[in-house]
């Protein structure tokens, strides 16, 4: 329950960040989508077992987390609650995959941990990209970008509208749910029986809500045409935030910066 | 369950979002052809409401555990597929962002995993023939827990396709397939219980509710095939372009980038998709150029180490110390990106 | 001025589960006038609002808007006329930010931008709320939601305002501002309401319903010193037309109060 509502703290909280006013937050939504779109794919095109030459792809969240003046803490803490499925499923890696892949002096690291690591790597920088997006753009921003990259209207109608009432329902549910919780001992009164109508009455009271937007809409109009005017352009700090980007992620795709890096170091070493 | 990024290749993940991106288009197509715009508002506050109704959790009875509503199979009783299919991919593009369940690349999987199967599968094929009509008691619950269950199970069977498909995880399809079937089972169970406990409670509450999406269903057979070719033929188009360029054998996009610029490899990778273990020498290790492969005369990205480092342990001690420093380079640069923003 | 006017002539409505809610409602509004409808809860004060703007199809009789009767081919122009506030504004504002939302009706009448920017700029400076333009409605408090829903409908240049609950929700001291607020429109107002003393403050003229019927249409303050009109309807006197509860005499007479209000609206 508690965690319920922390869960949707978060999530006001991200909506919060997106209204921030930094030279990023005040960029074209596409740049951002196009941006962040590339370096998932980027990054996903790796080969199981790559770990270093994932490690420069932080460059990108972190620049933005800066310049964005985004909560680095708090970003953090969010990654660290989508690793379960992952780590699920990466860490049968090491059991399945026991061939030697490096060794580190006396020691023998298997494929299966090193591939280990990169799903979580991965995870981090994919995951972490989007919650980044999503900070410094806003869902709105999000959605009128998709509309202008060509995604069909009645569904980015669709997301506003969710997005939109996600806030009263969300509401009206964590009311329900503590009005249970105060007339239920311990688990009693939280099962299907309770539940159904608990449920069914929330749908209910959200039909009737649907039905008076409509009218709302009907009231002031609305003849199944939306029209949402934004003043957006994608002018030259776009265009070198879109193409500049790319170029690093290209050139972090093409060449390990990590050994580079580490050669030299060991070469000074030595 | 959700499909992640981190276990996706990038053929698999383009593929899946062609094929959820057809399926939307089509989807709006449809609906926007759908004179009554009541529905607009109508499917967006439902999504919220699925939101909403995952608020809400129950304990399962004998279990101590507790679950709640998926609302996949739910909103397609009330909306019919086409819409419900649109609410559903809604719901997850926010699930995607903001709680960061999946990924964005994922999000074409879950799309199609949790959105397409109970949809344009289960709904009309089991809920749809079966319950019609015959609507209420023992039957119309067994009927929604079978297809509660199939969509289910079809979606983790997704979930297992395409990760094996992409290689990255190394687990075998078999044990993954008796690792999430089951569960699946027991989840698929639970949520046609509830399901339809709640569609027995409106339709006792407000019976038009449940009666208007059936009267506004198309009369003419369902259009399974225009759905299923679609997807189909986007899937084929964007997974064959993508493997173009960076095909499901996981060097390869450097391979064929290599090949380009006339800078081949001793070892080109051939290997299947994910024939992991005996491949596994030849291709990538922790850094890849690093150890096995030997590079060509000429100068090469990889090629800054020095003699020494290349034997022994000394490569991949170099991969570590450059790693680290690396991503510490990276997260100075956002500190003081960070202190120059705050005191400016 | 004549379309301005609100005709409802033996109005009846009966919902498809049997319940009738309106048995035969008339009354006429003029222009510039400002009604309270009021009656206990399941009177029928919703029921009338919905075929105000066409929402519901009257069972039988008519509603006429200005010089239309309200048919489907006069919906449009009615629905423009005829400017209608929810009374959850949850459910009034759904667009992504204020400015988008006040928006909305303007953009769907058609209008060019400008023309559309500066009805929008207007309707939220006569509400006070400028400063919310790019705000997303659900950073809104109760207060301010229900001045941008008023703004939503000022935009599309009403004639007639029609209200439901207009003060419900809200703190003291916004419903003290939104009564000053509406004090200050010219137009045709309709309100339901079961805050007696804004239906006092506002109102000259109250519309009692009762099970569906009107069983009252008069001068606000008569209406409220029948007690015993009130009591069968399940209404009570407003309070500020009460004795005082610990000295228990009534301090001024309320049609006092009422002239000097107007007095100073005058002004």
């Amino acid at each position: 329950m508690a965690k319920i509502e922390t869960t949707f703290l978060d999530f006001t909280y991200l909506d919060l960040l997106a209204e921030g006013e930094t030279a990023v937050h005040r960029l074209d939504p596409r740049a951002k989508v196009l941006a962040t779109a590339v370096f998932i794919v980027v990054v996903v095109s790796f080969g199981r077992y790559a770990v270093a030459p994932l490690v420069p792809f932080f460059l990108f969240p972190a620049v933005v987390v800066a310049r964005g003046n985004l909560p680095a803490g708090f970003l953090a803490r969010k990654l660290l609650f989508v690793l379960p499925f992952v780590l699920l499923v990466g860490i049968l890696n090491p059991l399945f995959d026991r061939e030697t892949a490096l060794t580190l002096g006396p020691l023998a690291i298997s494929g299966g941990w090193v591939s280990f690591f990169s799903i979580v790597l991965r995870s981090i920088l994919t995951v972490g990209s989007a919650l980044v997006l999503i900070a410094t753009t806003g869902f709105t921003g999000i959605c009128l970008a998709l509309e202008r990259l060509g995604v069909p209207q009645p569904f980015v109608v669709q997301l506003l509208f969710l997005y939109r009432y996600i806030f009263v329902l969300t509401e009206e549910a964590v009311r329900t749910v503590r009005a249970r919780e105060l007339r239920s001992c311990g688990r009693r009164g939280k099962g299907v029986g309770a539940f159904a109508p608990l449920v069914g009455t929330l749908l209910l009271r959200t039909w009737d809500r649907a039905e008076r937007i409509h009218l709302a809409m009907l009231c002031r109009g609305f003849r199944g045409e939306f029209h949402v005017r934004r003043a957006y352009r994608f002018g030259t700090a776009e265009t070198l935030f879109t193409l500049g980007w790319v170029g690093v992620f290209i050139l972090f795709r093409l060449v390990n910066v990590s050994a580079i890096l580490g050669g030299w170091i060991t070469e000074m070493l030595q | 369950m959700h499909m992640a990024d981190a276990l996706l290749s990038p053929a698999v993940g383009g593929a899946m979002w062609g094929a959820a991106a057809g399926a939307i288009a089509y989807c709006s197509r449809k609906v926007r052809s759908d004179l009554d715009n009541r529905r607009v508002p109508l499917m967006g506050v439902l999504g919220a409401f699925v939101f909403a109704a995952q608020m809400i959790n129950f304990s399962i009875p004998g279990t101590g555990s507790s679950g709640h509503l998926g609302g996949g199979l739910l909103l397609t009783i009330l909306l019919g597929p086409h819409a419900a299919f649109l609410v559903i991919a809604s719901v997850l593009v926010v699930q995607a962002l903001f709680f960061a369940d999946g990924g964005l690349l994922a999000l074409g999987c879950n799309i199609f995993n949790l959105g397409f199967f109970p949809a344009f599968v289960a709904y009309p094929l089991i809920y749809r023939r079966l319950v019609v009509g015959r609507s209420g008691g023992g039957r119309e619950v067994a009927v929604t827990i079978a297809a509660a269950v199939a969509g289910l199970l079809l979606g983790a069977l997704g979930v297992v396709l395409e990760t094996v498909g992409s290689g990255v995880s190394a687990l075998p399809l078999s044990t993954f397939v008796l690792m999430m079937l089951p569960i699946h089972l027991a989840i698929g169970v639970v949520e046609g219980v509830v399901t339809a406990a709640v569609v027995s409670f409106v339709r006792k509450a407000r019976p038009e509710i449940v009666e208007s999406v059936r009267e506004t269903r198309p009369l003419a057979p369902f259009p399974m095939r225009p759905v299923l070719a679609l997807f189909f033929v986007a899937a084929l188009l964007v997974g064959g372009l993508l493997s173009r360029f960076a095909s499901g054998n996981p060097d390869g996009l450097e391979w064929s980038i290599a090949r380009v610029t006339g800078k081949g490899e001793l070892t080109a990778p051939t290997g299947g998709l994910h024939g992991a273990v005996s491949s596994l020498q030849g291709k990538l290790a922790l850094f890849p150029d690093y150890r096995f492969k030997q590079p060509p005369a000429g100068p090469k990205p990889g090629d800054a180490r020095s003699g020494e480092a290349e034997r022994g342990s000394g490569t991949s001690v170099a991969g570590m110390v450059g790693g680290v420093l690396t991503l510490l380079t990276a997260l100075l640069i956002g500190f003081v990106l960070k202190r120059r923003n705050t005191s400016g | 001025m004549s379309h301005h006017i609100v005709e409802v002539k033996e109005l009846r409505h009966t919902y498809p589960d049997g319940t009738a809610a309106l048995n035969g409602v008339s009354f006429r509004i003029r222009h510039g006038e400002a009604v309270a409808v009021i009656g206990a809860n399941g009177a029928g004060k919703s029921t009338l609002l919905l075929h105000l703007n066409g929402y519901l199809a009257p069972t039988s009789g008519e509603v006429r808007i200005g010089d239309f009767p309200l048919t489907r081919e006069t919906l449009p122009e009615v629905r423009r006329t005829v400017g209608m506030v929810f009374q959850d504004p949850d459910d009034q504002l759904f667009m992504p930010t204020v400015f988008d939302d006040v928006a909305f009706g303007p953009l769907n009448l058609g209008l060019p931008p400008e023309e559309v920017e500066s009805r929008v700029l207007d309707s939220l400076a006569r509400v006070g709320a400028e400063h919310l333009t790019e705000k997303p409605p659900y950073r809104l408090s109760g207060g301010e939601k229900k001045r941008v829903a008023i703004a939503t409908v000022l935009a599309m240049s009403p004639d007639i305002l029609v209200m439901d609950e207009p003060t419900t929700g809200l703190d003291p001291f916004a419903r003290r501002r939104l009564i000053g607020l509406l004090k200050e429109f010219r137009h045709t107002r309709i309100f339901t309401s079961h805050d007696l003393d804004m239906v006092l403050e506002l109102c000259e003229r109250v519309i009692v319903l009762r099970e569906g019927v009107v069983v009252a249409d008069g001068p606000a303050r008569e209406i409220f010193r029948n007690e015993e009109l009130l009591a069968a309807c399940r209404l009570e006197k407003p309070l500020s037309m009460q004795g005082c509860p610990v000295c228990g005499n009534v301090t001024r007479q309320p049609e006092d109060i009422i002239r000097n209000r107007k007095g100073a609206v005058d002004e």
